[in-house]
């Protein structure tokens, strides 16, 4: 206990209470527009905190992710067309969990044997068959999709409470993997396989552990696309989402939780200051994001933290 | 009782024969060196015993309790866990992270918590990571590399590069340790002090070391007994007294007299 309740464990308890209850209070009074935009933002972020574990810490390129939002979207909307409450998110979260762990697992065995650029392409290859798989089956209402999955009795208010929570609970769950000797296993993997195994570390296994887990992020985050715009399809899930999430993981900085969180908001933004000028929406869009990474290679945070900010400041009073 | 022996151990890479028929014997608290020109296959000898290639034909044999063991194609992590380590000619530290994490990671093999533990941060996690944190930092102390605890590993002069790479190796607490080409890029007191320093950990740890190196004065001065390797065959064995005018080693350096 007495190594859980450490002065700097209840500073940061504190800290990311308080952000999350302004950001709870800011939701009560923006417009609606902006509400939305907190929404997609905290989508976002669940889904690019996952991405960040495979792509920054275990150093696998994986762009597979729209595949597996895709799978946690449509155990919510199935089990949805029951009733939509809580519970039954639960139960779809839970289902679309399992299901990505397995369809995960089946992906890793055959492409963890390739690097860089080939194993991109691989997974970028299973998203868009489970997308496609999605399409023809009947449970899923094929191409035309499934409708009415907003909550019953939860309002946006209320759903986005549940997102802040999510994101609060994934950055505990990262940190405490990759701050254990496992985590420090498979970043040893990003930084040179063969060094890694020859440490004794079984690098297949660390691949995979941290595969599954961002997966499954990438499935939660999924959960919430059905209530958050009322209907899903299997067009939604093409692989210019895993491009969207990407792009975010990047933007924030390889590693870096807190850049994606920083990230994912930035971009969030940026698309609905970039409604209202919707010709050249794109153009400007990529504007910014070249820009950013002319001044800012390494994504916005490199592989900091905003927590090595603060600790350094008190390295430099001592 | 030998703690390694290699028996008839081959690697053919297509049709060009890297290691032909090789035969060893390696025994406990033992300094080998393993010299030979360019290109003889020493360090694929390396990467063979280490499980980096698998080999084609023969047999590796540890014996370190008393139980024979074939690691033959056996998975790298696989040999390490079983208590051989290694470093590497070219230097492969985790350079992005810090001295301590590196001495750490080769310390994974043995943590007691799991990864559900880890998760939620049961007390049994936090008295292994406070045992891994000492034991890393006497192991750093022991090759003076504490008060460089925090840097990151790319930010080490070269020397103690090379001397972290051998505490990583020695953090997976091996009782045979492999050193390719430790002395490489060293100017001659570093050289002298990497003897030292292999002499010294040889004693201090209780393990058979055993090195590639090309640097003459260091395997002479060094090593108890010499293996000499020329096109992929062993060509001569013996302590470094007989390998010095061994003939065949001679002209394996030097080319025959015409």
């Amino acid at each position: 206990m007495k190594h859980l309740f450490t002065k700097k464990n209840l500073m940061w308890l504190l800290f990311g209470a308080l952000i999350c209850i302004a950001m709870y209070f800011v939701f009560g009074v923006v417009t609606q527009k902006w509400q939305k935009t907190l929404i997609t933002a905290a989508y976002y972020i669940i889904g690019a905190l996952g991405l960040n574990l495979i792509i920054g810490v275990s150093g696998q390129f994986s762009l597979g992710h729209a595949g597996f939002i895709a799978i946690g979207a449509y155990s919510v909307g199935v089990v949805f067309q029951g009733d939509a409450t809580l519970a039954n998110f639960a139960l779809g979260i839970a289902i679309g969990v399992v299901i990505t762990c397995a369809v995960a697992l089946i992906i890793a065995v055959p492409t963890f044997r390739l690097r860089g650029d080939y194993l991109a392409i691989a997974t970028l290859g299973f998203s868009e068959i489970i997308r496609i798989a999605i399409q023809n089956m009947k449970i899923t209402g094929g191409a035309s999709g499934l409708s009415y999955l907003s909550f019953e009795n939860i309002n946006d208010h209320g759903m986005f409470l549940m997102m802040l929570i999510t994101i609060v609970l994934s950055i505990l769950l990262i940190v405490n993997f990759v701050k254990s000797s496992h985590g420090r296993a498979t970043i040893s993997v990003r930084e040179d396989e063969i060094a890694s195994e020859a440490m004794g570390v079984n690098t297949t296994k660390y691949k995979t552990i941290a595969f599954l887990i961002g997966a499954s992020l990438a499935a939660i985050a999924g959960a919430y696309v059905g209530p958050m715009n009322f209907f899903i399809k299997p067009g939604d899930f093409g692989f210019q989402k895993s491009i969207d999430v990407l792009v975010i993981v990047v933007l924030g900085g390889m590693g870096s939780l807190s850049g994606t969180v920083i990230a994912g908001i930035f971009i969030a933004v940026i698309n609905t200051l970039l409604q209202n000028y919707s010709d050249i929406r794109m153009i400007l869009y990529a504007i910014i994001l070249v820009t950013t990474m002319i001044f800012r290679p390494k994504g916005l945070f490199g592989n900091k933290e905003i927590t090595d900010i603060f600790s350094k400041k008190r390295k430099e009073a001592e | 009782m030998a703690i390694l022996s290699v028996k008839s151990l081959t690697k053919n890479f297509g049709g060009l024969c890297a290691n032909s028929n090789i035969n060893m014997e390696i025994e406990k608290d033992e300094l080998i060196g393993l010299i030979g020109p360019n290109g003889a296959g020493k360090t694929t000898l390396f990467n063979m015993l280490t499980g980096v290639y698998e080999p084609s034909e023969g047999q590796i044999v540890i014996n370190f309790d008393g139980k024979e063991k074939d690691i033959a194609g056996k998975k790298p992590y696989v040999i390490t866990k079983m208590g051989i380590a290694r470093t590497f000619q070219n230097i492969r530290l985790f350079k992005d992270l810090t001295v301590l994490d590196n001495v750490k990671i080769a310390m994974h093999k043995d943590v007691q918590y799991n990864l559900l533990q880890a998760i939620f941060r049961t007390p049994k996690f936090f008295k292994e990571e406070e045992r891994m944190e000492k034991e890393a930092n006497e192991l750093l102390k022991i090759l003076k590399l504490d008060t460089k605890i925090g840097e990151l590993a790319s930010n080490l002069p070269y020397g103690e590069q090379r001397r972290l790479e051998i505490a990583r190796a020695l953090a997976t607490n091996p009782k045979l340790l492999f050193l390719d080409e430790p002395a490489a890029g060293m100017n001659p007191q570093e050289t002298a002090e990497l003897t030292e320093l292999i002499r010294f950990i040889k004693e201090k740890f209780e393990i058979s070391v055993v090195l590639i190196e090309h640097d003459m004065s260091l395997v002479m001065n060094l090593c108890e007994r010499i293996y000499v390797l020329d096109y992929g065959k062993l060509i001569a064995s013996g302590n470094p007294e007989e390998i010095a005018q061994n003939p065949r080693v001679i002209e394996a350096y030097l080319g025959e007299e015409i």
